[in-house]
C-alpha cells in the first residue's frame, strides 16, 4: 500500500470516527441533558410530566415532613414566587436542612408532585451551586427564615 | 520569617525559569553553546527551590501560624495532623503551589536523567518546561499568593470542609497532581521536538517513559479518588460523572492514547504527527481541567470558591499555551507528517483504532462536561447527568476493549485474519460461558452490564495470551506490564458490570434490636451511643451482620457532626461502615434519627450488598502496576543497573 493511500485511508476513517462521535454526542445530549428549573418555572409550566430534570430552591420552613415509614420525606420547594411539593425516599445529604438551598435531580409526577432520584443540599455558601447564584438575595426571607 | 522566606525562594525560582527560557531560545536560535550549559542547572535549582517553598508551606500549616491568610482561613488549631499538613494543598493557593512544585520537579528530573534525548531538542524541551512554569510562577504571585500576611494574626482559624477531613485527602490529590502535571513533560517533549524537528523513534523512546510515569499517577489517583468518593459521601457510588471527576478522567485517557501511539512511534516509526499532537493535547486537558475546577465555573467541594478574576488570569494563560503548541505544530507538521506504513490488519491498525475510541470517548466526556457551561452562557440551564456518559461512553468502551482483545495479538506491519482467528478460541469460549451463564441463571440483566462482563471474560483470557508458550523468565518486562495492565482493565470491567447488575438495596427506619435482611445477611441493628473526636461529635451504631455459614461481623457506621466554626452553620457527615468479603462489599450508613407514630426512636439505616465492587479498584490498581512494570522495562533501569553490577563484578575479578 502506498503512504498517500495509507493516509486517505485513516483520514477517511477517523473522519466517520468523528462524525460517528459527533452524532452520537448530540442525540444523547438531546435525549439525556436534564434542565435546570426554578420552582417558578415549573409553576409556569414549563417541566413536562416524566422528563428528567433537576429542580432547585430553598427547603420552605415548616414544611419538612416525614411520613410514617420512617424513610420517605415531603417538602415544599420554594424560589420566593412560587413553590413545588417535592417527594423523597432516601437517606437526606448531610448538609440538608430547613431554611437551605437544595438541588434535586427527578421527574415531575402528574399530580403535581417532584419525586426526587438524588437531593444536594449546599447551605454552606462557600459551595452553593452557580446555579443557584441568580436566585434573589432575599430568599432566605422568602422562605420564611 | 518562615513565609517570608517561602515567598523569596518562589521568586528565585520564577527568576530561574526566565533564565531557563531565555538562554533556551538564544541557544535554538544561534546555535551557539555558552548559554546552553546553563539550562540543565537552572532547571534543576527552580525545582528544588519552588520545593522547599512548599515545604515552607506546609511547616506553616503544621505549626498553626494564623498570621498568615491562607492557614487562618483553612486550618484550625485543633485538628489532626494530618490534617493540618493535608489543609496545605486543600485550598487554591495551596494546589497551585503543588501544582507548581511538581512543575518545576519534572523539569529538574528531565534535566538531570535524560539522557536519550539529542542535545539541542533537550535544551528546547527545557526552556518549554520552563514558559510553562514561568506562567503558573506570574499566577501564583500576582493573584494567588499563599504566604500573604494578615495585618492581625486571628485567635485561631476556619477550619477545614469537614468532608475534606480524611485520610483521602493526604493521598488523592498530590498523586493526581503528579499525574496531571507529569503531561506536562510530554507536552514540552513535543514542543521540543517540534522545534528542533527531531520526531522520531528515538524521540518517542525518550518520551514513552515519562508518559508511562504521569499516567501510573493519573491512575492511581483517579482510583483513589474514586474510593474515597464512595467511602466517604456515603451515597455507595463509586463514579459520578461529576464534572470534576471528568476533568481527572480526559487527561487520562488522552495518556492512554499517547502511550499506545507512542509504543507505534518507538517501534514502527510510524503515528509520527499524531503522537505529537497527543503529547499537546494530553496536558492540554489537565490545563483545561484546572480552568474549569479553579475559575469557579463549576462549583462542588474541588472548587474552593474562587473570584472571577483569577479565572481569566488562568483563561489567558491556558489560550497562550495550547495556541502556542497548536501553531507550533501547525508549522511544523509539514516536516514531520512521513511516517513508515502499515496495513490495517496489523499492530498498528489496532493501536489506530484504539486510539481513535479513545480520542472518541475524551471527547465527548469533554462536551458532556463543557456544554452546560456554553448552555449557561446562553441562557439555557443545562445539567447533563450520569445517563448521557453511560449512553455514549458505555458502549465505546465496550467496543475498545473489543479491540483490545485483537491488539496484542498482531503483528506489526501486516497480518491476516485467520491467524488471529486461531489465537482467540479460548477467550471467545470463556466469553460465550459467561454469557450463557448469566442468562441462563443470571434473572434480569441489563444489557450494558451483561456485554459488561462477557467482554471482561473474553478479555482476561486473551489478555494473558501474549504469554501463551513464551519463556517466562525470558519475557520481557514491557510485555508482562501489558499484561497485567489489560488483565486489569478486565478485572474493573467485571467489577463495574457485576455491581451495577447484581446489587441489592434496603432503606429502612429500624429500632433497635430489629434485624434487617439483605441479600444473603442479617443484619441486626444494635442501637447507638455518641462518640466524642478530636474536633466533632458522632453518633455511632453497632450492627452485627450475620452470614447463613454463620460467620458474624460487626459494623459501626456514624454520624459526625462538626461545630460550626466562626459562627457558621453545624457540619454533618456520613462516615460509612464497610465488610469486605471475596464477593464483593456489605456497605452500610446511618441516617437521621426518627420517631416513628408510637413513640420509639428508630434509626434511618441504609444497606447495600455490592457483589464484586471492590475489583474495580484492584483492577485500576493492576493497570498501575502494569504500566509501573512497563515502564521498569522501557526506562531501562534494570538494564542500566545489571551493567553497573556486571562492571562492578568484572573489576572485582580483574
Amino acid at each position: 500500500m502506498k503512504a498517500k493511500h495509507q493516509r486517505l485511508i485513516l483520514a477517511l476513517v477517523a473522519l466517520a470516527g468523528v462524525a460517528g462521535a459527533g452524532v452520537l454526542g448530540a442525540s444523547a445530549l438531546r435525549d439525556e441533558a436534564a434542565y435546570f428549573r426554578t420552582p417558578e418555572e415549573v409553576a409556569g409550566g414549563h417541566a413536562k410530566v416524566g422528563e428528567p430534570m433537576r429542580l432547585g430552591g430553598m427547603v420552605a420552613a415548616g414544611s419538612l415532613k416525614r411520613l410514617g415509614d420512617g424513610v420517605t420525606i415531603r417538602f415544599v420547594a420554594t424560589d420566593g414566587k412560587a413553590s413545588v411539593p417535592v417527594e423523597f425516599t432516601g437517606i437526606v445529604p448531610d448538609l440538608f436542612a430547613e431554611k437551605a438551598g437544595m438541588v434535586a435531580d427527578g421527574r415531575m409526577r402528574a399530580d403535581g408532585v417532584f419525586v426526587a432520584d438524588r437531593i444536594l443540599a449546599k447551605h454552606d455558601e462557600r459551595y452553593m451551586p452557580p446555579q443557584m447564584g441568580d436566585m434573589p438575595k432575599d430568599m432566605k426571607a422568602a422562605a420564611g427564615g | 520569617m518562615i513565609a517570608e522566606l517561602g515567598l523569596a525562594l518562589l521568586w528565585m525560582a520564577a527568576a530561574l525559569a526566565c533564565l531557563s527560557l531565555v538562554a533556551g531560545i538564544a541557544f535554538v536560535r544561534s546555535g551557539k553553546g555558552e548559554l546552553a550549559a546553563l539550562v540543565r542547572p537552572a532547571s534543576v535549582a527552580q525545582g528544588v527551590l519552588t520545593a522547599a517553598s512548599f515545604a515552607l508551606l506546609i511547616a506553616l500549616f503544621a505549626r498553626s501560624d494564623m498570621s498568615v491568610e491562607l492557614v487562618a482561613r483553612n486550618s484550625h488549631s485543633l485538628k489532626p495532623m494530618l490534617f493540618k499538613i493535608a489543609g496545605a494543598w486543600g485550598n487554591h493557593e495551596g494546589s497551585m503551589l503543588l501544582w507548581l512544585t511538581i512543575l518545576g520537579l519534572s523539569g529538574a528530573l528531565v534535566a538531570l536523567f535524560e539522557r536519550r534525548l539529542r542535545e539541542d531538542t533537550l535544551i528546547a524541551t527545557l526552556a518549554a518546561q520552563a514558559a510553562l512554569s514561568l506562567g503558573f510562577f506570574a499566577f501564583l504571585l500576582f493573584s494567588s499568593n499563599p504566604f500573604n500576611r494578615l495585618p492581625i494574626a486571628p485567635p485561631d482559624g476556619q477550619g477545614l470542609n469537614p468532608l475534606l477531613q480524611d485520610p483521602g485527602l493526604a493521598f488523592h490529590p498530590p498523586t493526581l497532581y503528579v499525574g496531571y502535571v507529569g503531561l506536562s513533560v510530554a507536552f514540552s517533549f513535543a514542543v521540543g521536538a517540534l522545534v528542533t524537528r527531531e520526531v522520531g523513534p528515538a524521540f518517542a523512546r525518550a518520551m514513552r517513559p515519562w508518559v508511562l510515569g504521569s499516567w501510573i499517577f493519573l491512575t492511581l489517583g483517579i482510583t483513589a479518588g474514586s474510593y474515597w468518593a464512595y467511602y466517604e459521601l456515603g451515597w455507595g457510588g463509586w463514579w459520578f460523572w461529576d464534572p470534576v471527576e471528568n476533568v481527572s478522567l480526559v487527561p487520562w485517557l488522552a495518556g492512554a492514547a499517547l502511550l499506545h501511539s507512542v509504543a507505534v512511534t518507538a517501534t514502527r516509526n510510524a503515528l509520527r504527527a499524531w503522537t505529537v499532537m497527543l503529547a499537546v493535547i494530553g496536558f492540554s486537558m489537565s490545563m483545561v481541567g484546572t480552568f474549569i475546577v479553579r475559575s469557579g465555573l463549576l462549583t462542588s467541594v474541588h472548587s474552593f470558591a474562587v473570584d472571577p478574576e483569577r479565572g481569566t488570569f488562568l483563561l489567558v494563560l491556558m489560550a497562550i499555551y495550547i495556541g502556542g503548541a497548536l501553531t507550533l505544530f501547525a508549522l511544523r507538521a509539514g516536516t514531520v507528517a512521513e511516517g513508515k506504513t502499515f496495513a490495517l490488519l496489523s499492530r498498528e491498525g489496532a493501536l489506530v483504532i484504539n486510539n481513535l475510541l479513545l480520542t472518541t470517548i475524551l471527547a465527548l466526556v469533554l462536551l458532556g462536561t463543557l456544554y452546560p457551561i456554553v448552555a449557561e452562557a446562553m441562557g439555557e440551564k443545562i445539567s447533563v447527568g450520569p445517563p448521557y456518559y453511560n449512553k455514549v461512553a458505555g458502549p465505546l468502551a465496550l467496543i475498545l476493549c473489543l479491540v483490545m482483545v485483537a491488539g496484542p495479538l498482531l503483528r506489526w506491519r501486516r497480518d491476516d485474519g485467520r491467524t488471529l482467528w486461531s489465537r482467540l478460541p479460548l477467550a471467545l469460549f470463556a466469553g460465550a460461558a459467561v454469557l450463557f451463564g448469566l442468562v441462563l441463571f443470571g434473572g434480569q440483566v441489563g444489557i450494558l452490564p451483561l456485554l459488561g462482563m462477557t467482554v471482561a471474560a473474553v478479555v482476561a483470557v486473551a489478555s494473558l495470551a501474549p504469554l501463551w508458550k513464551r519463556n517466562l523468565r525470558r519475557t520481557p518486562l514491557p510485555v508482562w506490564g501489558m499484561v497485567l495492565a489489560h488483565f486489569g482493565v478486565a478485572v474493573a470491567l467485571a467489577g463495574m458490570a457485576a455491581e451495577s447488575a447484581f446489587i441489592k438495596e434496603r432503606l429502612v427506619a429500624a429500632a433497635p434490636g430489629e434485624t434487617v435482611r439483605v441479600a444473603d445477611f442479617s443484619v441486626t441493628f444494635q442501637g447507638v451511643e455518641p462518640v466524642a473526636g478530636p474536633n466533632y461529635t458522632a453518633v455511632k451504631a453497632t450492627l452485627i451482620a450475620a452470614t447463613a455459614a454463620g460467620d458474624r461481623f460487626v459494623l459501626h457506621p456514624a454520624a459526625r457532626t462538626f461545630p460550626g466554626l466562626m459562627g457558621g452553620p453545624p457540619t454533618e457527615t456520613n462516615e460509612a461502615a464497610l465488610l469486605t468479603r471475596p464477593g464483593g462489599q456489605l456497605y452500610a450508613v446511618i441516617g437521621q434519627p426518627v420517631t416513628g407514630a408510637d413513640g420509639a426512636q428508630r434509626y434511618q439505616l441504609r444497606l447495600w450488598w455490592k457483589p464484586l465492587v471492590w475489583w474495580i479498584w484492584l483492577g485500576g490498581a493492576l493497570i498501575a502496576l502494569g504500566a509501573a512494570m512497563a515502564l521498569l522495562g522501557r526506562a531501562q533501569l534494570l538494564a542500566i543497573w545489571r551493567a553497573r553490577r556486571a562492571r562492578k563484578l568484572e573489576e572485582r575479578f580483574a
